[in-house]
């Protein structure tokens, strides 16, 4: 228990430190920065919603603390105003149209890669030195050092341009309407197919390496050359012994690697031109709409806080040892 | 010379028998050597219209022609070099944060240690890229100089923590402590004492880390928040991306670049690897494995004759 009120505590200040970091950088830019944050605005704005949102912003007439303590307050709040570069539509109605894609996302594909990255890490620390062992972790490797943004390019061209066996953008075909139907929902399916392994891809081999060490680490300990001594069988030792204790460094990996997922998929949905977070953050910039793009970074900081917070609870719930 | 000597040897025992490094090593020695000859091996200027726009590749331009009639294999190699160049100032400096800070923390530890980590952590849980892309966006159309040092001022975190940890090893062993016994001071127990065990580890650090601001750099350029006046692989991934090279068919508008960008990337991954096998015997396979039984064998039978 104290564990886990130890961890909460300490998102609690990232969370502090992120919105200190949001509030701080349009102050810390040369210039106004009212100007640098409504220029784009200013033709499109009434003077009024403009003086709404600087008072929103806490950019008032007061001292510094307590600009701070009226931008705390909007954020708290969730009153983060209308978005600028699609006004009047409000900045946490925008976010809450995108995030579900993101999250559909990044959340099957790191399912699935901890999956076939464990898989092939496990079968890699069985055979050692084997074929899989010597070859497959370094292909995997090689994939992933490829940044997103060219394997994203790649596939995009292949498979999307050239084949034309996926289609060339959007979560779903736009003449359809969005319901529950499984006409639809296989739709979004086909739509989701080259993004999701495009993550995919450049996160396998994490997996592997990470499941492939911790196996390797745990086959050297004392219990299993008690159960090979016992004659269980070895893929009894594997899967009963090995990989049981193999599991704890995984779920570690999870959470980083969920905030790796996230932030990946600013590149990949940019080039699948997919309606999900990464997008809007790269729309949001172009279109100099700071309060959207401010509200876009807090919320994937808090996917990957809250993403952390899941994996320290499993791991408590994995590892009896710090329930004490 | 002596000192010289034995970074030589240890070189060269990395490399024995070591084909993913030798290979890595020899991919990014290649390009970079590429890079600085550009003037040798391309006539075009890279910022100056030389063809029809998106001219495919041909004998006068090996690797076709960009939308505004640019060479595109001319600015691949000139190019190459602002990309290389970030990629290695970046790593430096992460490097050198990363070390300062996992050292301190590890020797001084009590209060400083706990700071330091505290800080250390909350910037490990922040997602990198969206924060990249916040400080670059209120930047304004960063340059390469820009990038370099705010790629290299957030990938530190991870490598401050594997430092520490070693330091913290390192701390308790005799000939620390016997350093400290007679005196040597502080600084210069950590710079000539520890620093040196640490080698190997900031070697895997600094390749790793240019391997991510390769990707990060091109990421962000491609996205738009770089300087596109700049030539460098990652502007012209955005350039290409603007003129909608793919939908016109200039497919070796994007594959140039993306592929120096690839063939890089892997070239450094594969370095890594090996720093990885050779740092950790536990983890080895392959070449490496028998490698490691034939020394253990060795150590065996002198211990066995002696």
């Amino acid at each position: 228990m104290a564990f886990i009120v130890r961890r909460l505590f300490f998102y609690l200040v990232a969370i502090f430190v992120a919105i200190t970091f949001n509030f701080l950088m349009p102050r810390l830019m040369p210039g106004d920065p009212v100007d640098a944050m409504f220029a784009a605005a200013g033709g499109k704005l009434p003077p009024e919603t403009i003086a709404a949102y600087q008072e929103m912003l806490g950019f008032v007439d007061a001292p510094l603390w307590q600009q701070y303590l009226q931008y705390l307050k909007s954020v708290i709040t969730f009153d983060l105003g209308p978005s600028i570069m699609l006004f009047p539509t409000p900045v946490t109605e925008v976010l809450s149209n995108t995030l579900p894609w993101t999250v559909l996302l990044a959340g099957i594909a790191t399912i699935l890669s901890i999956f076939i990255g464990c898989f092939i890490g496990l079968y890699a620390s069985y055979n050692r030195g084997g074929f899989v062992d010597r070859y497959v972790p370094v292909f995997w490797q090689f994939v992933a050092s490829m940044p997103q943004a060219v394997t994203a390019l790649l596939i995009f061209f292949v498979f999307a341009l050239t084949l034309s066996w996926f289609p060339l953008g959007f979560g779903f075909n736009p003449d359809l309407e969005p319901s529950w139907h499984p006409s639809f929902l296989a739709n979004v399916a086909y739509h989701a197919v080259l993004p999701m392994v495009t993550l995919m891809l450049s996160m396998i081999a994490t997996w592997v390496f990470t499941m492939r060490n911790a196996m390797v680490n745990v086959l050297g300990e004392d219990y299993i050359a008690m159960a090979k001594a016992k004659g269980l069988s070895s893929r009894r030792i594997m899967t009963h012994y090995a990989a049981r204790n193999a599991i704890l460094p995984v779920v570690t990996a999870v959470s980083m690697a969920l905030g790796f997922a996230v932030a990946g998929q600013v590149f990949i949905e940019t080039v699948f031109n997919y309606p999900g977070i990464g997008q809007l953050i790269i729309k949001a910039v172009a279109a100099r709409d700071y309060p959207l793009m401010q509200a876009c970074f807090l919320l994937i900081v808090l996917c990957v806080l809250i993403a952390n917070f899941i994996a320290d609870v499993l791991y408590v719930w994995l590892d009896p040892r710090l329930r004490a | 010379m002596k000192k010289l000597r034995s970074l030589l040897s240890g070189l060269a025992g990395f490399y024995r028998g070591n084909t993913a490094g030798i290979v890595g090593s020899s991919i990014v020695a290649l390009v970079l050597m590429m890079c600085l000859a550009a003037p040798a091996l391309t006539e075009y200027d890279p910022n100056k219209r030389v063809a029809r726009g998106h001219e495919a590749p041909s004998a006068e331009h090996i690797m076709g022609s960009t939308r505004a009639g640019k060479d595109v294999w001319s600015q691949a190699l000139y190019g190459g070099r602002v990309s290389l160049m970030v990629a290695f100032a970046a790593a430096t400096v992460t490097s050198v944060i990363a070390l300062a800070i996992g050292v301190s923390a590890g020797y001084f530890g009590g209060r400083t240690d706990e700071i330091m980590m505290a800080v250390t952590n909350v910037m490990l849980v922040f997602p990198q890229l969206p924060l990249l892309i916040i400080l670059a966006a209120f930047l304004g159309n960063v340059g390469p100089f820009i990038i370099a040092i705010i790629l290299g001022l957030t990938s530190w975190p991870w490598g401050a923590r594997v430092m520490r940890s070693q330091t913290l090893a390192i701390r308790r062993k005799e000939f620390i402590t016997a350093a400290e016994i007679m005196g040597e001071s502080k600084l210069r127990i950590i710079v000539v004492e520890i620093m040196p065990n640490l080698i190997s580890l900031a070697a895997g650090m600094f390749v790793g880390t240019a391997l991510y601001a390769i990707g990060a750099q091109a990421g962000l350029e491609f996205l738009g928040l770089g300087d596109p006046t700049v030539t460098s692989w990652g502007t012209m991934l955005y350039w290409a991306q603007s003129s909608a090279a793919f939908y016109v068919g200039a497919w070796w508008d994007f594959i140039v670049p993306g592929t120096f960008i690839a063939v890089v990337g892997g070239g450094l991954a594969l370095i890594n690897i090996s720093i990885d096998q050779v740092s950790n015997p536990k983890l080895k396979t392959g070449s490496f494995l028998k490698q490691w039984r034939i020394q253990n064998a060795e150590v065996e039978a002198k211990r066995q004759g002696g």
